[in-house]
C-alpha cells in the first residue's frame, strides 16, 4: 500500500507535466493555422501605401477596402458566375447521384462491384487525363468560354458524390428498405420515403464538398472561359486580380478574405456534417 | 396422387413466372436508377479516356482534322526538356508531400487527441484553411512569404536570419507550395483524428497496466490500429500530388509579378520551371500551344500512373472489405 502511495506522487506530477505539454502544442497548432489568416486580414485593413511596408499592423483601419474592391472589379459579376456554377452543378449532383448511389448501396445486381470500382476509378482520375477529347467536344458544339460544360456533367455523373452517398446509405440497415418492401413500396418509394429522409444529414454533407469543390475549382473555369472575362468565377477573377491593378496587396488580400466567406459560413451552420462527411470518405473504404 | 402433382407443377410454373417477372422489375428498376450514371460515365471518362489514347498517335490542333503520326509524341517525350523538369517537379511532389502530409496530418490528429479541453475549437481552427480555394490559400502564402516584407522574414529577422526570395527562388518555390498543401490538410487530419479516436480504450488501458508510456501506448497499439487510414492518407497524397496544378499555377504567376494567368504562357513555371509540374506542362502544351497531340499523350501517362495509385486503394479497399466480413 505504502509502496503504492509513493509511486502515485510523481506520477501525479508526471500526468500534470504531460497536461501542460500535450495543452501548449495545441494552443501553438491552433495559433499556427490561424496566424496566416490574421496577416492577410491585417494586409487587407491598410492603407495602399503601408501595405507594401514590412508593418504588420495597420497605422489606420480602411475598411472601405471590403467596399472599394468591388469598385475595381466587376466582383458581382464573378460571384454571379461562381453560385450559377457551384449551384446548379450541387443541384444536377443531387438528382443523378442519390438514385445511383441508392442502387449501389442497396439494390442486389449483377455488375453492382464492377461499376462501383470505375466510380472509384473515376473519382480518383486527374482532370486532366480527360480534358483535350472533352475540349474537343465543346469546343465543337460551340460551348467553350461558357461554364456549360462544367455544369452539365453534374446532371449525369459525379463520382465523388456517388460514393461518398452510397458510403451514407450503407449504413442504414437494411431491414428499414426491406420493411418498405414488404410495406408494397416499390423501389422508388422506398427510396424516397425511407433512404432520403434516413441519409439527410449524409446527402447535407454530400451537397456542402460539391457547392465547395466547384466554388474552389480553378482549372475547370480557367480551361473553359480563360478567353471570356464576363464568365470568370471568382476563384478565377482572384487569380488574375494582382496583375489588374498593379499589386494593391490591401485590395488583393481583401478579395482573398471575401472569396472565403461562404466556405466558412457553410462550416458554421453544418459543422457536424462536414465532420461526418470527410471520415466518411476516409475510415469507411 | 397425379392430379396434386399436377397442381404443385401449376402452382410452381406460374410461381417461376412470377419470380422472372419481378426479376425483369428489379433489372428495370436497377436500370433505372443508374441510367444517367451509366450514360455520364460513358460520355465523360469512357469516351474521352480512349480519346485520349488515340490523340495521343496523332498531331491536331483543333482547327485541322487530326493527323496520324505514330509514336512521335512519346519519342518527342525524351528528347523535351521541358517533359524531364515537369516529370522531376511532380516526383518531387509526390515524394514529399505523401509523407509530410501523412505524418503532419498524423502527429496534429495526435496531438489534438489527447486533448482534455478545448478539442472542438483547436480541432476548427486547424480545418478552417482547408476550405479555402486553392488560389485563395497560395495568395495567403504568397503574402506570408513575401521576401523581405513578409511576416515570415519579420519572424526569421528576430533570429538575424535573413530570408530567401521564397517563391522567386527556384530552391524555395516548391517548398512554398509545399507548405501551402500543408495548411490545408484539415481533412485528412479529421479522417485521421476520427481513426485516432476509434482506437477501442481498453487496449490503451490494457497497456498502461502493463507499464506502458504515453509514446509507447502510440507506437504499439495507435499507429497499428489506424494503419488503414494512413495506407487511404499515402494514395490520396499520391494523387493530389500527380493533379498538382492551380498552386503551381497561381504561386509562378504571382511571384513572376504579373499575375496575368489567362494571357501569357511565359510565367508558368516561373522561377526557372520550378514550379512546372506534369499537369501545367500538359495544360501548356494542350491549351496554349494547342498540341492537342502532344498533350494527349502526357495525359496518357499520367492516367497509366494514376491508374496503378488507384488500383493500389482498391485493393486496399478489398482487403479491409473482407476483414470486415471475417
Amino acid at each position: 500500500m505504502t509502496a503504492a502511495v509513493g509511486v502515485r506522487r510523481p506520477f501525479a506530477w508526471r500526468k500534470a507535466l504531460d497536461w501542460v505539454a500535450v495543452h501548449s502544442l495545441g494552443l501553438a497548432l491552433g495559433l499556427m493555422f490561424t496566424l496566416p489568416i490574421v496577416f492577410v486580414f491585417l494586409t487587407a485593413v491598410m492603407s495602399d501605401s503601408q501595405a507594401f511596408t514590412k508593418d504588420l499592423w495597420p497605422r489606420e483601419w480602411h475598411w472601405g477596402n471590403f467596399l472599394e474592391v468591388f469598385e475595381q472589379a466587376p466582383l458581382l459579376k464573378y460571384l454571379g458566375n461562381s453560385m450559377l456554377y457551384s449551384g446548379l452543378a450541387t443541384v444536377g449532383m443531387l438528382v443523378s447521384s442519390i438514385p445511383a448511389a441508392y442502387a449501389l448501396a442497396k439494390l442486389r445486381w449483377r455488375g453492382r462491384n464492377v461499376v462501383f470500382l470505375l466510380v472509384v476509378g473515376a473519382m480518383m482520375l486527374p482532370p486532366q487525363v480527360v480534358a483535350v477529347p472533352l475540349y474537343d467536344t465543346w469546343s465543337g458544339l460551340g460551348l467553350t468560354g461558357t461554364l456549360w460544360p462544367l455544369i452539365a456533367p453534374y446532371f449525369l455523373f459525379d463520382a465523388f458524390s456517388i460514393f461518398l452517398l452510397r458510403q451514407f446509405i450503407l449504413t442504414i440497415p437494411q431491414s428499414y428498405v426491406d420493411a418498405a418492401r414488404v410495406d408494397g413500396c416499390s423501389e422508388f418509394q422506398a427510396l424516397v420515403r425511407i433512404v432520403v429522409p434516413m441519409a439527410r444529414p449524409g446527402i447535407a454533407a454530400t451537397a456542402l464538398f460539391c457547392f465547395l469543390y466547384t466554388w474552389n475549382d480553378y482549372f475547370g473555369p480557367l480551361l473553359y472561359t480563360s478567353e471570356k472575362p464576363d464568365q470568370w468565377t471568382l476563384s478565377l477573377a482572384l487569380s488574375t486580380f494582382k496583375g489588374m491593378h498593379h499589386v494593391q496587396w490591401n485590395l488583393a488580400m481583401a478579395v482573398t478574405l471575401l472569396i472565403m466567406v461562404p466556405a466558412v459560413v457553410l462550416f458554421v451552420f453544418a459543422q457536424r456534417s462536414f465532420v461526418k462527411g470527410i471520415t466518411f470518405t476516409g475510415v469507411k473504404g | 396422387m397425379t392430379a396434386t402433382l399436377e397442381r404443385v407443377d401449376v402452382a410452381r410454373t406460374a410461381q417461376a413466372k412470377g419470380r422472372s417477372r419481378a426479376r425483369a422489375r428489379h433489372r428495370l428498376t436497377v436500370l433505372a436508377f443508374m441510367a444517367p450514371a451509366i450514360l455520364g460515365f460513358a460520355v465523360f471518362f469512357g469516351y474521352p479516356l480512349v480519346a485520349t489514347i488515340g490523340f495521343s498517335f496523332t498531331r491536331y490542333d483543333l482547327i485541322n482534322p487530326p493527323e496520324w503520326v505514330g509514336w512521335e509524341n512519346y519519342a518527342y517525350m525524351f528528347s523535351d526538356p521541358l517533359f524531364r523538369t515537369a516529370v522531376h517537379n511532380t516526383l518531387w511532389f509526390v515524394v514529399v508531400l505523401t509523407v509530410a502530409r501523412v505524418v503532419f496530418a498524423l502527429g496534429v490528429a495526435s496531438v489534438i487527441a489527447r486533448l482534455r479541453t478545448g478539442v472542438g475549437l483547436v480541432r476548427t481552427l486547424c480545418y478552417l484553411p482547408s476550405l479555402a480555394p486553392p488560389v485563395a490559400a497560395t495568395l495567403v502564402f504568397f503574402l506570408v512569404m513575401r521576401p523581405n516584407e513578409g511576416p515570415l522574414d519579420a519572424f526569421l529577422g528576430w533570429f538575424g536570419i535573413e530570408g530567401p526570395l521564397w517563391f522567386a527562388d527556384p530552391v524555395w518555390a516548391k517548398p512554398g507550395i509545399a507548405a501551402v498543401m500543408l495548411w490545408v490538410s484539415g481533412d485528412l487530419m479529421i479522417i485521421i483524428l476520427a481513426a485516432v479516436l476509434d482506437v477501442p480504450p481498453e487496449q490503451y488501458e490494457a497497456a498502461e497496466l502493463d507499464g506502458a508510456g504515453p509514446v509507447r501506448r502510440w507506437w504499439h497499439i495507435t499507429l497499428p490500429t489506424i494503419s488503414p487510414v494512413l495506407v487511404f492518407g499515402v494514395v490520396n497524397s499520391i494523387i493530389l500530388a500527380l493533379q498538382l496544378f492551380t498552386q503551381a499555377v497561381v504561386a509562378g504567376s504571382a511571384a513572376s509579378g504579373s499575375a496575368d494567368v489567362t494571357g501569357s504562357t511565359k510565367v508558368l513555371g516561373f522561377p526557372e520551371n520550378s514550379t512546372l509540374t506534369f499537369p501545367v506542362w500538359l495544360y501548356t502544351q494542350g491549351f496554349r500551344y494547342f498540341d492537342m497531340g502532344y498533350a494527349a499523350a502526357m495525359a496518357t501517362v499520367l492516367f497509366v500512373i494514376s491508374f496503378a495509385a488507384t488500383a493500389l486503394l482498391v485493393q486496399r479497399m478489398r482487403k479491409a472489405s473482407h476483414q470486415e466480413e471475417s
